[in-house]
């Protein structure tokens, strides 16, 4: 393989640092038997077991970049059609759109693929399909909140929630997406209204991520939390008191379902996987997302990470089963990448830091 | 006429004149290649960003500003106190516990920020451990009492002095131990006391090495990303991030790091300006070994005192509590892999730190030799990469590099009919090469200061001493930089070991460091999973630590 070459050569004559020369020894060489090349926004720990199987199981190595999906894109846009990566693994909608619309992705036809995931969490052109759905509802401590004052996201507005509410930064993709969520269901204007009434109606600044806002609402510091159901899964699967004590102060509520408000559905996102436009291993990338899909890779990947799986018919872990049944949000997961950046300068309009 | 005396003395000095004349075009040659990423990021300048730039203008330019420059003058105000009040009581007083903090108040340098800002949210904030006692304790509730809020602006102040405090201890320490006594005693003499002789003799020799410390300081925390997003304080750094990933604009994103390098400039004309025309040399050579003044009583608990706090608060707090949470998961988490990880960790760091050294020499001396207008601007822009975020250097470093890999490529097919593919993108060349931009600044600085402190008139005195040229630099150059360069070693290497965004985005396949280990599970808010990887993070950067620390003594004693 001449990238190999190349970088003996670099090591030896630009970089003549016997130290950096061990390293680049001891990390695995690229020129395995078949490998498949994945950049991956999920981090190791989360991708890594599954990853470690397909191997097992097909004796295609995968060999492994994990980084923020911001910079993974960056990188497969500068590297362009010499990059090494054949799939690209990121988490939100919204990159998986942005990867398409740079032309960074192309089309892959998989039956395994069109039978296993509903048509609304794949691209229409097949550019990408979803691995697992992550909902984003209303969580709120039990005791202290009726469920029956709780129906959507928008009542959330209401001036009774005045100080009470619990929520993360603007600068969180998650909450983009929510918002830019609420911009496709309501429109611009709405969704201004909604976003200016939820900075005044916080109980803080936002600050830390979502475990933080489950914590700071157990120990009655708000009343109601937003956060992704997985954090609040691995809280209550945690082996530390300190994590799970507050998690079980906590009850999930599913906004917008049927008969509140539009009844559109609970926010949902995706984790998904793209083959990239410069694989040069399309085959075992596209095995590779097959395996991911597997009834078996759907049911750990859900309750490793304490997401739902996409694949209908796998059987979620025991602790999401308890979080109750919801009616995901149906809207088209393309609009949500469209609407980022509107809902990211809506919510720098209305002060949410 | 006199700028340039050192240039003709050394020019004398070393007898190499042919010498000379390259390298000033090594030096620009060196310069411009470490300045490319700027230039690229740069060069979005000229990107139009359209309606995003206004809408920034008008809703949170005004923050990332403000918030920057009270972060800024938190962070002088802790650090001068910290590091320079440290310094002087350990070089220069005698109280219990003296000669370990010496070496102990360098700990919290070993301490990534992002790390200490999670472990004191982790233990301080409303559902910590502290707040929780508190209120069970007294029954209070939300809003019964106040407590300090540590995600915010102070608090991320607060968390960046205790880490980088060092930086200005380290070097402000070496000044003063390399102060001549001679003019502290004639001060004395004189009749100026103590606290005089400090502010108006000690201060004022030691200036450079304090703003150079200082100034590493300011750099780093106007890159620092983790700390200020995981608080919500809105900066400049955040800024771009969300303007870049979020807006998906990477022209105003660059705009905006175009105006962080303004302020970059800003700091380093403050200094220049309020320097003046004047020099600071020691005028005196004879050294004596220290009398170190005696503290009584209450002084000394006040020394102890105020040595104490920042070791305390900086590193045994944060460090216990990571230890805590190492012990917890230490079997699933320490295996053959972990070993790997440690390993990949150091080589990285001594390569780049290595590198670094050598380029801050070649760089340096040029600037001291040939104090030309071009080769100063070349030095200081190579200098400039410290204070931009290590996302926005990699993206810098990315695009030539990946532009130079596929113009090769397509080159040579069409020559060839061969397919190079990507030489240098994605490889550990690329990596190195975005540290030293990162991290230059860092040698460069220490070197600079200790070449600072020898005068010019030594290298002249040498030669009409009768001591040949390479003389010269071995008698005299060596022995007075070798703590600098110890310095400048270490800085970097410590500083690498931490570095996480631009290891995360330019390393290669299947190649993981500890830091990118210890972030990956701290931001998934496992801190307990990530505090094993943190930890030998810490550890490997006490090694170099104690082995410098140990050495400035030694250099200093046995003179």
């Amino acid at each position: 393989m001449i990238p190999i070459c190349a970088r003996r050569l670099l090591c030896s004559a630009r970089v003549p640092l016997a130290a950096l020369c061990v390293a680049l020894a001891a990390a695995p060489s690229l020129a395995a038997a078949e490998a498949v090349n994945l950049y991956s926004a999920r981090q190791e720990a989360l991708i890594k077991p599954l990853l470690d199987r397909f191997t097992e199981e097909t004796g295609i190595e995968v060999n492994l970049v994990t980084g923020k999906a911001d910079a993974l894109l960056q990188r497969l846009r500068s590297e362009g059609r010499n990059s090494p990566a054949d799939l690209l693994l990121t988490v939100d909608a919204g990159n998986l759109h942005r990867a398409k619309a740079a032309g960074l992705t192309q089309a892959f036809t998989s039956e395994v693929v069109a039978e296993a995931v509903p048509e609304t969490y794949r691209d229409p052109n097949g550019h990408w399909v979803g691995l697992s759905l992550r909902a984003r509802p209303i969580l709120y401590v039990e005791g202290k909140v009726d469920p029956a004052e709780l129906s959507t996201y928008e009542t959330l507005a209401d001036e009774r929630w005045k100080g009470r509410i619990c929520i993360r930064s603007s600068s969180n993709v998650y909450n983009q997406s929510l918002v830019a969520s609420l911009i496709a269901a309501n429109g611009t204007e709405a969704a201004q209204d909604w976003a200016e009434s939820i900075v005044a109606n916080m109980a803080r600044p936002p600050r830390g991520g979502d475990r933080d806002q489950i914590k700071a609402a157990a120990a009655g510091q708000c009343d109601i939390a937003i956060a992704n159901t997985y954090y609040l899964a691995g809280m209550l699967t945690s082996d530390d008191p300190g994590e799970r004590e507050p998690a079980e102060k906590m009850a999930v509520f599913w906004p917008n379902q049927p008969g509140a408000g539009d009844g559109r559905g609970t926010h949902v996102n995706v984790s998904g996987a793209a083959v990239t436009a410069a694989a040069s291993n399309t085959e075992a990338a596209v095995k590779l997302i097959e395996f991911l899909l597997s009834a078996e890779s759907q049911a750990w990947y859900a309750e490793a990470n304490g997401e739902y799986p996409v694949r209908a018919g796998v059987e979620i872990s025991p602790v999401l089963t308890a979080l109750g049944e919801f009616k995901a949000d149906e809207l088209d997961l393309i609009e949500l990448g469209e609407l980022n950046g509107a809902a990211l300068m809506l919510m720098d309009r209305a002060g949410w830091r | 006429m006199t700028a340039f005396t050192p240039a003709l003395a050394m020019s004398d000095a070393f007898g190499v004149r042919a010498w000379l004349r390259v390298w000033p075009l090594l030096l620009i040659l060196i310069a411009t290649l470490l300045a490319l990423p700027i230039l690229v990021i740069v060069g979005f300048l000229f990107v139009p960003a359209g309606e995003v730039w206004a809408h920034l203008v008008d809703t949170v330019l005004v923050d990332y500003v403000n918030h920057s420059l009270l972060l800024m003058l938190g962070v002088t105000l802790g650090t001068l106190i910290g590091g320079v009040g440290t310094a002087w009581l350990t070089s220069m007083c005698r109280f219990p516990g003296r000669s370990f903090f010496e070496w102990a108040l360098l700990l919290p340098m070993a301490m990534p920020a992002y790390i200490i800002a999670y472990t004191y949210t982790g233990l301080l904030d409303f559902a910590g451990p502290i707040q929780t006692g508190l209120r069970e304790l007294t029954g209070w509730g939300w809003g019964d009492y106040w407590f300090p809020q540590v995600r915010s602006l102070p608090g991320a102040a607060v968390m960046l002095s205790l880490v980088l405090y060092p930086y200005v201890y380290l070097l402000s320490r070496a000044a003063f131990l390399s102060q001549s006594l001679c003019v502290l005693d004639v001060s004395r003499t004189l009749g100026n006391g103590p606290w005089r002789t400090f502010f108006t003799v000690a201060l004022p020799l030691a200036r450079p090495a304090i703003v150079a410390g200082l100034s590493l300081a300011l750099m780093e925390t106007l890159a620092d990303y983790g700390t200020v997003e995981y608080f919500g304080v809105s900066t400049f750094t955040t800024g771009i991030f969300r303007t870049w990933f979020g807006l998906g604009n990477p022209a105003a994103a660059a705009q905006l790091s175009a105006m962080l390098l303004g302020f970059v400039f800003l700091l380093i004309l403050l200094e220049r300006h309020s320097r003046g025309a004047a020099r600071y040399h020691d005028t005196s050579q004879r050294q004596q070994s220290i009398r170190r003044l005696p503290l009584r009583g209450w002084q000394t608990v006040a020394a102890v005192g105020f040595c104490l706090a920042p070791l305390t608060l900086g590193f045994l707090l944060p460090a216990g509590q990571l230890t805590v949470w190492s012990i917890t998961v230490a079997d699933q988490r320490l295996d053959a892999e972990f070993a790997l990880l440690a390993l990949n960790s150091l080589a990285l760091a001594a390569g780049a730190a290595v590198l670094a050294l050598g380029l801050a020499l070649v760089l340096g001396y040029g600037r001291r030799l040939l104090p030309t207008r071009p080769v100063r601007m070349a030095v200081r822009t190579a200098g400039m990469g410290y204070a931009i975020p290590g996302t926005v250097i990699a993206v810098g470093v990315m695009i030539p590099f990946a532009w130079l890999d596929n113009s090769l490529d397509s080159w040579m097919r069409a020559s060839f009919g061969l397919s190079t593919g990507l030489l240098l993108s994605g490889s550990l060349a690329a990596l190195v090469f975005a540290y030293l931009v990162r991290f230059l600044a860092v040698s460069l600085q220490t070197v600079e200061s200790g070449l600072s402190k020898i005068r010019p008139s030594m290298d002249e005195a040498g030669r009409s001493l009768g001591l040949k040229p390479r003389e010269v630099l071995r008698e005299i150059h060596m022995p007075m930089l070798k703590g600098s360069l110890l310095t400048a070693l270490l800085l970097v290497f410590v500083d690498v070991l931490k570095e996480l965004p631009a290891t995360l985005i330019l390393r290669p396949f299947n190649f993981n460091t500890l830091a990118v280990r210890a972030y990956e599970l701290a931001s998934d808010e496992r801190l307990a999973d990530s505090a094993p990887a943190a930890l030998t993070i810490v550890a490997a950067g006490l090694i170099p630590v104690i082995i410098l620390s140990r050495s400035i003594t030694r250099s200093r004693t046995s003179l």
